[in-house]
């Protein structure tokens, strides 16, 4: 079977890399856009806890939205193809950057913030300087969630018509073909878990010397 | 100089004020010890002076300058800080840590390099050995010590200790305590330290106000609270023991009686305190010793009677 699968991808390595490209340019897409939304939202909402309790709580029930029911909810509104696609799978990395960011911040000792003000950085300062770099790793510890939810949720882009691997996966059900089914779904695993592998050694490499155990 | 004038602050929701105005001047180059119960607003008190804490009436200055038309950021760049936490930046080295201060002034690499090395030195740490280590690797002692260097980076005139030794062992504590009362002096530091516990008062403090509800009850040195204390409240505060607490900060050369012919068969060198004095002759059960000046020779006598003397309070 595997074998009959790898054959498909010798005689057709235009569809297939086409797809791969577009699997990961529609994850990557999506995790770009939600750290950038996310990250800097976490860090205001942080500051004050009512906004941050509202916002992972609601970060918290976007959480438990299945990945297939965003992507068909997105689908009435704003169709189907790449951009409805992007979006669906930017909603399901936001919470985990979200949650994480603005915990994390919340979380830096009080008694170091103090020091800082007392030492006179400016709010700016200490953010950047201080609040961010001490919570980086549990930020990016909420990005690699997203990123292997996006990868895996990236997949189902194809029900709604925004390509990727899970192309394969949808013809080879519907089509009772085992092998592309295996070359959709073989590669879509195999990039979720070196996503996970990448993500996991760039958490490490981002934690502060001083921070580690 | 500090200059706070019928200072007030109320904390939203709070009944009473936080601090309760309240006037003190810190001269130039003291240490003023607050102190007083919890709530008594001897830290609110301190954290106004760097506008940590923005107040409700009354003027702060600071070297002539009147906080307020200060920018609070700029302020507290000129003003060490040192908390009890310590608060050392984690993700940061040691020298990263005593630099922040000169690095938000934008000082060059080799002064700031240079600075760090001075001050690890000053608070007895080898700079080669510490400067690229991180706090997490340090003892409790060490980051104090790392703490102090920090405030100090940027030569402030003015410093601000809360608690600074509170998280500390005592033996390590009594150490730093002395370390740092030299260090401070020698550099004629102008400092507000704020403490709960009496002896360190007594201590670190050139004066020392005691604070109750935001208000001021007494002001003044240590000889003088522990000789004159205000009312009820100081009394009981500074402790049963103020007669003994007294004869500590008095040094042995100030109860000297004149040298008699005859010869006492042990002596103590007249730094040391009344209250040691006392306590070595109470366990050799001996009256009276004689004192030893810097050259060695004995510079005259001191007895029981005469240390008595010094601990009644004067009416």
């Amino acid at each position: 079977m595997l074998v009959e699968a790898w054959q498909f991808i010798v005689a057709h390595p235009d569809r297939f890399f086409a797809a791969l490209l577009r699997h990961v340019e529609l994850s990557a897409g999506a995790l770009v856009i939600a750290i950038a939304l996310a990250v800097p939202a976490g860090i205001a909402f942080a500051a004050k806890p009512r906004a941050a309790l509202a916002a992972i709580t609601l970060a918290n029930v976007g959480r438990t939205l299945p990945s297939l029911a965003v992507l068909a909810l997105v689908m009435p509104v704003l169709g189907t193809g790449f951009a409805p696609s992007l979006f669906a799978l930017t909603l399901l990395a936001l919470p985990p950057i979200l949650i994480n960011t603005c915990t994390a911040i919340r979380q830096v000792d009080p008694e170091i913030v103090d020091a800082a003000r007392g030492m006179g950085m400016s709010r700016g300062q200490i953010v950047r300087g201080v609040e961010v770099p001490i919570a980086l790793p549990v930020i990016f510890a909420g990005v690699r969630t997203a990123a292997v939810q996006v990868v895996s949720g990236a997949v189902l882009a194809a029900y709604i018509g925004g390509g990727g691997l899970g192309d394969f996966i949808t013809a080879g059900i519907a089509m009772m073909a085992l092998p592309q089914l295996f070359v959709g779904a073989v590669p879509a695993t195999l990039l979720s878990i070196g996503t996970d592998q990448l993500f996991g050694r760039l958490q490490k490499s981002m934690t502060p010397k001083g921070l580690r155990a | 100089m500090i200059e706070l004038t019928d200072l007030t602050k109320r904390f939203p929701g709070a009944e009473r004020l936080a601090v309760d105005h309240l006037t003190l001047t810190v001269p130039e180059g003291e240490v003023c010890v607050l102190i007083g119960p919890s709530g008594c607003g001897k830290t609110t008190t301190m954290r106004v002076i760097n506008r940590l804490i923005e107040p409700d009436g009354g003027t702060v200055r600071v070297a002539g300058r009147d906080i307020m038309a200060v920018d609070p950021v700029e302020l507290r760049r000129s003003i060490g800080y040192v908390i009890q936490q310590i608060g050392l930046f984690p993700h940061w080295s040691i020298a990263q840590n005593v630099a922040t201060v000169p690095r938000l002034l934008e000082w060059d690499e080799a002064r700031i390099a240079r600075r760090v090395d001075e001050l690890l030195a000053l608070v007895g740490m080898d700079p080669a050995q510490y400067r690229d280590r991180f706090p997490r690797e340090l003892s409790g002692g060490q980051r104090q010590r790392v703490g102090v260097a920090r405030a100090l980076a940027a030569d402030p005139p003015v410093m601000l200790m809360d608690e600074p030794f509170g998280a500390i062992d005592p033996i390590t504590r009594a150490r730093l305590q002395d370390e740092f009362l030299n260090i401070l002096r020698s550099l004629a530091k102008t400092v507000v330290f704020v403490t709960h516990d009496i002896d360190e008062a007594l201590k670190m403090g050139d004066r020392i106000a005691i604070l109750r509800d935001g208000a001021l009850v007494q002001y003044d040195t240590p000889e003088a609270i522990l000789a004159r204390p205000a009312n009820g409240f100081v009394e009981s505060f500074v402790g049963t023991d103020r007669a003994l607490k007294r004869l500590a900060l008095v040094r042995a050369d100030a109860a000297l009686e004149p040298l008699v012919a005859l010869a006492h068969d042990h002596a103590v060198d007249s730094g040391t305190s009344l209250r040691d004095a006392l306590a070595f002759m109470f366990a050799t059960g001996i009256d009276a010793l004689s004192v030893t000046g810097a050259a060695g020779t004995a510079v005259g006598v001191l007895t029981v009677a005469g240390i008595r003397r010094h601990a009644t309070t004067p009416k």
